[in-house]
């Protein structure tokens, strides 16, 4: 399964608190009704915690949820 | 919905039907679209409209009387408008077009026998639609050369003969009608029409033709009746004729379903309620082109749409009822690919406004709510649509919130008090009120605190609805069954259907009979009324409204849908869940109906117009006042209202039954928050609550992992508590949280893939 790039899911200046880590694309498997999808999403290299911003949330994400929703 | 309802529905709508001038006219010209382009001076293409219908229309133009005129909605409304003068008009003003080509040869020849303009439509219909036609006559048209040159200028004729040679129409003039010549024709031909007005009496041995198919004792003969002396019904009996051959030369039945030949009833309705009444264009023989396009703008341009007109959700979809039940259905048979119409489906107020004004009765609410149902049953009902409503009404049922106590001190109620999960939530400061004032008056009043189960039914979830029914039955029992005195319009109306065996009185009718409360403040000068939906076919209780805000002294001034037309505002149907921007729309048009302060009864209706800007009271605004200015009272947040009917819980259970409110709630309530603006607007656009964000608080209290921003230094950090998935930025202040922006999704983050 390839893995989809989204332009949105920039990191901006965030970074990992915890771990103080800079964030890094990486393959990222998210789930809506059934249904799959591997991105490349902002995470921390270390813990792992990945990053959803808002732009991306209310945005592409959205747009997704709802045609998910409409199958 | 299956293909049968659905052909139901579909023929319950008249929008689609024929205007009454088209219906009328014997050839079914599209006057309306004629109308249209003569009122833009397109007078090329609106000659094409005519050409399309009527055979020979240079001729016929000159020749119809208008019989349409008779049936013109515009008649009541100044006059008819002048729909043969038009024509002729614009046979004037019109550049000439080439005949129509006719269809493909269908191989099949008929004969036309006697040409007068029966006989030449006749020929030219059966030319356009493939025959190859013979026409024998002494001479084509001779009948009309008595026509004045002013009515019939000359060398129309002749070029409407021209074209119809040029269709192919093979003509045989200076021939002698004889009853032989009739005889070979009948032998060679494959079907013969026969013009009777242009036959010698010898030739006439087949008796009365048939009214409807023109069928004579003789197989495959056809003929006119005599005698007829309109040209327009002389050319529709012409189409008539190369019905009938058509059907005959294809074997197909000759009398099924022709009922739309020549003029008919049309079911169109059109209202004349907004048209002011304008008289017909004056002329002195023939419009010139200004004086026809002012009379071709007189055509009301007929259509139903009544329920569009009133209903914006209806508007916004561009279409009407027809179009969205065949969406609907279609949506409902997908069984692949994308469902388009499940927003559409879930728009609807659920208002009843639609079915109000329909002539038909058409109720789209009905057709909505069957539609949501089915895809609740068939698992297809979009997870975000309802979600969050039915949240908050299991929130409102729930421990901290639902309530039923017989009134202190008592261990029986006569009465009890049903607010309603949105007035509570909205005005809770209010229901304590009017509950004590009840309870002062009427003494034995019990209090009920529940949601009615509206938005279970309204989201098409049958089954959770009647689990809702049964358990406040249950409670209502266990008070020994009182009489219920509800506020909410929206829960009288369920509650009537749901619990039939109670006795529901509103609080209208009740403060109407005691008269308004010592409290109230006396007048509010002129206010508007607006009633909710969920009254309009509830006249006591309007009614009762009226006498109550007449008893307080207010003057009042209705909107132009008000009573039984009132328009709901937006909440109706879960709208403004399902469709928040629509919703939106719906509150601001409503709000916009009148200048004056809006006075209602319903909360939601009260609080979704206040989120217009727009100024509105509750009743109890005027009837339990408290502070100044309630008009501009601001609605409350989702997170308030849930607070709200908490609180109320737990303030009337301490103070009036001084009991203890129960469990302090969960530990991340304890969590001290702050929002910046912007972060309480993007809460209550997004449906976040503030329980939602200290849920994320607690979580990152709890050593949640968190991010942090190298410019501004507020956290980041996000939780899942059980579908969505809400994001929080903050900073921590004073030992609490200062939320900058909230936002949240319904995906599911699996995590990153090995
Ligand atoms: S003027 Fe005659 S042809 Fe034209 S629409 Fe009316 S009835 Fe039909
Ligand atoms: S919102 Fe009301 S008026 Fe509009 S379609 Fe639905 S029920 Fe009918
Ligand atoms: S009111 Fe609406 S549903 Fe009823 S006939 Fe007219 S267009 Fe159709
Ligand atoms: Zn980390």
């Amino acid at each position: 399964m390839s893995v989809i790039q989204v332009p949105e899911a920039d990191a901006g200046q965030w970074r990992c608190a915890t771990c103080d880590e800079e964030l890094a694309l990486r393959p990222v498997e998210l789930e809506y009704l059934d249904s799959l999808f591997n991105v490349a999403l902002p995470a921390c290299p270390k813990c792992g915690m990945v990053l959803i911003p808002e732009n991306l949330a209310l945005g592409k994400m959205n747009q997704v949820e709802h045609l998910l929703e409409d199958k | 919905m299956d293909q049968s309802e659905l052909r139901r529905l579909e023929s319950r709508c008249v929008q689609e039907e024929a205007p009454r001038c088209t219906a009328s006219c014997p050839l079914h010209v599209d006057v309306k679209g004629f109308c249209a382009l003569m009122a833009q001076r397109r007078f090329d293409k609106a000659w094409s409209v005519l050409a399309k219908t009527l055979p020979l229309p240079g001729v016929l133009v000159r020749l119809c009387d208008g019989p349409c005129k008779g049936a013109c909605v515009r008649k009541d409304a100044g006059g008819a408008v002048e729909i043969d003068a038009l024509e002729r008009a614009c046979a004037a003003l019109a550049k000439s077009v080439r005949p129509p080509k006719p269809l493909p040869s269908r191989h099949k020849s008929v004969a036309v026998v006697g040409g007068t303009l029966t006989g030449l439509c006749a020929a030219w219909e059966m030319a356009r639609r493939g025959f190859d036609v013979t026409l024998y006559c002494e001479q084509a048209g001779s009948c009309l050369s008595a026509v004045p040159e002013s009515t019939l200028p000359g060398g129309v004729l002749a070029n409407e003969m021209e074209a119809l040679r040029a269709m192919g129409a093979d003509m045989k003039e200076n021939v002698s009608l004889t009853p032989e010549l009739l005889d070979s024709l009948l032998e060679e031909k494959d079907a013969v029409f026969i013009d009777s007005d242009d036959l010698p009496e010898d030739v006439r041995s087949f008796g009365q033709p048939d009214e409807i198919t023109l069928g004579t004792e003789r197989a495959g003969l056809f003929a006119s009746r005599t005698g007829e002396p309109s040209a327009v019904f002389q050319a529709a009996t012409g189409r008539r004729a190369a019905n009938s051959i058509e059907r005959f030369t294809q074997g197909v039945s000759m009398v099924s379903g022709r009922e739309l030949e020549g003029p008919y009833e049309t079911r169109l309705f059109t209202s004349l309620d907004k048209v002011e009444p304008l008289p017909p264009t004056p002329s002195d023989g023939v419009y010139a082109e200004v004086e026809a396009r002012d009379e071709a703008k007189r055509c009301l341009q007929c259509e139903c749409m009544e329920c569009v007109k009133t209903c914006e959700y209806l508007r916004h979809y561009k279409y009407y009822p027809k179009v969205y039940a065949r969406q609907i259905y279609n949506n409902e048979s997908i069984v692949m690919g994308t469902r388009q119409a499940n927003t559409m489906i879930n728009s609807c107020m659920l208002c009843g406004l639609c079915e109000t004004v329909c002539p038909e009765d058409f109720s789209m609410g009905d057709v909505c709510l069957e539609a949501r149902r089915s895809m609740v049953e068939r698992g297809k009902m979009p997870p975000s649509a309802h979600d969050f409503a039915l949240r908050d009404m299991a929130f409102a049922n729930g421990e901290r919130c639902a309530l039923a106590r017989h009134a202190p001190g008592t261990d029986a109620s006569e009465y009890v008090f049903f607010p309603g999960c949105q007035l509570t939530a909205s005005d809770p400061d209010g229901v304590e009120t009017a509950y004590g004032d009840l309870r002062e008056r009427l003494g034995n009043v019990g209090l009920m605190l529940h949601c009615c189960g509206a938005p279970a039914d309204w989201s098409g979830r049958v089954g959770l609805f009647e689990e809702a029914m049964a358990e406040l039955k249950s409670v209502w029992e266990s008070l020994g069954s009182p009489k219920i005195i509800a506020a909410c319009p929206t829960c009288i109306k369920t509650l009537r259907v749901g619990l039939p065996d109670a006795e529901i009185v509103s609080h209208w009718s009740v403060l109407r009979a005691l008269g308004v409360p010592v409290q109230a403040t006396d007048g509010g000068g002129t206010l508007a009324i607006s009633d909710p939906c969920a009254a309009r076919h509830d006249r006591v209780l309007r009614e009762d409204v009226r006498a109550l805000l007449e008893q307080a002294n207010v003057s009042l001034v209705e909107p132009e849908l008000t009573g039984e037309y009132t328009e709901c505002c937006g909440f109706g149907g879960l709208l403004s869940e399902a469709n928040p921007e629509l919703g939106r729309k719906v509150a601001e048009r409503r709000a916009g109906a009148r200048e004056e302060d809006f006075v209602t009864y319903c909360a939601m209706c009260r609080d979704m117009i206040a989120r217009t800007g727009k100024r509105a009271l509750h009743l109890y605004d005027l009837l339990y006042p408290k502070g100044d200015s309630p008009a501009a009272r601001p609605s409350p947040g989702y997170s308030a209202r849930r607070e709200n009917r908490v609180r109320l819980r737990e303030t009337l259970l301490r103070g009036l039954w001084q009991e203890d409110a129960g469990p302090n709630g969960d530990p991340f309530e304890a969590i001290e928050v702050a929002f910046s603006d912007q972060a309480a607007a993007n809460m209550e656009d997004r449906r976040i609550l503030k329980s939602d964000v200290q849920k994320v608080l607690l979580h990152v209290g709890r050593g949640g992992q968190r991010f942090v921003h190298g410019e501004t230094g507020h956290f980041l950090s996000a939780f899942r508590p059980v579908v969505v998935t809400y994001w929080v930025e903050f900073e921590e202040r004073d030992g609490g949280y200062y939320v900058h922006n909230t936002w949240s999704h319904r995906m599911h983050i699996k995590g990153e893939r090995s």
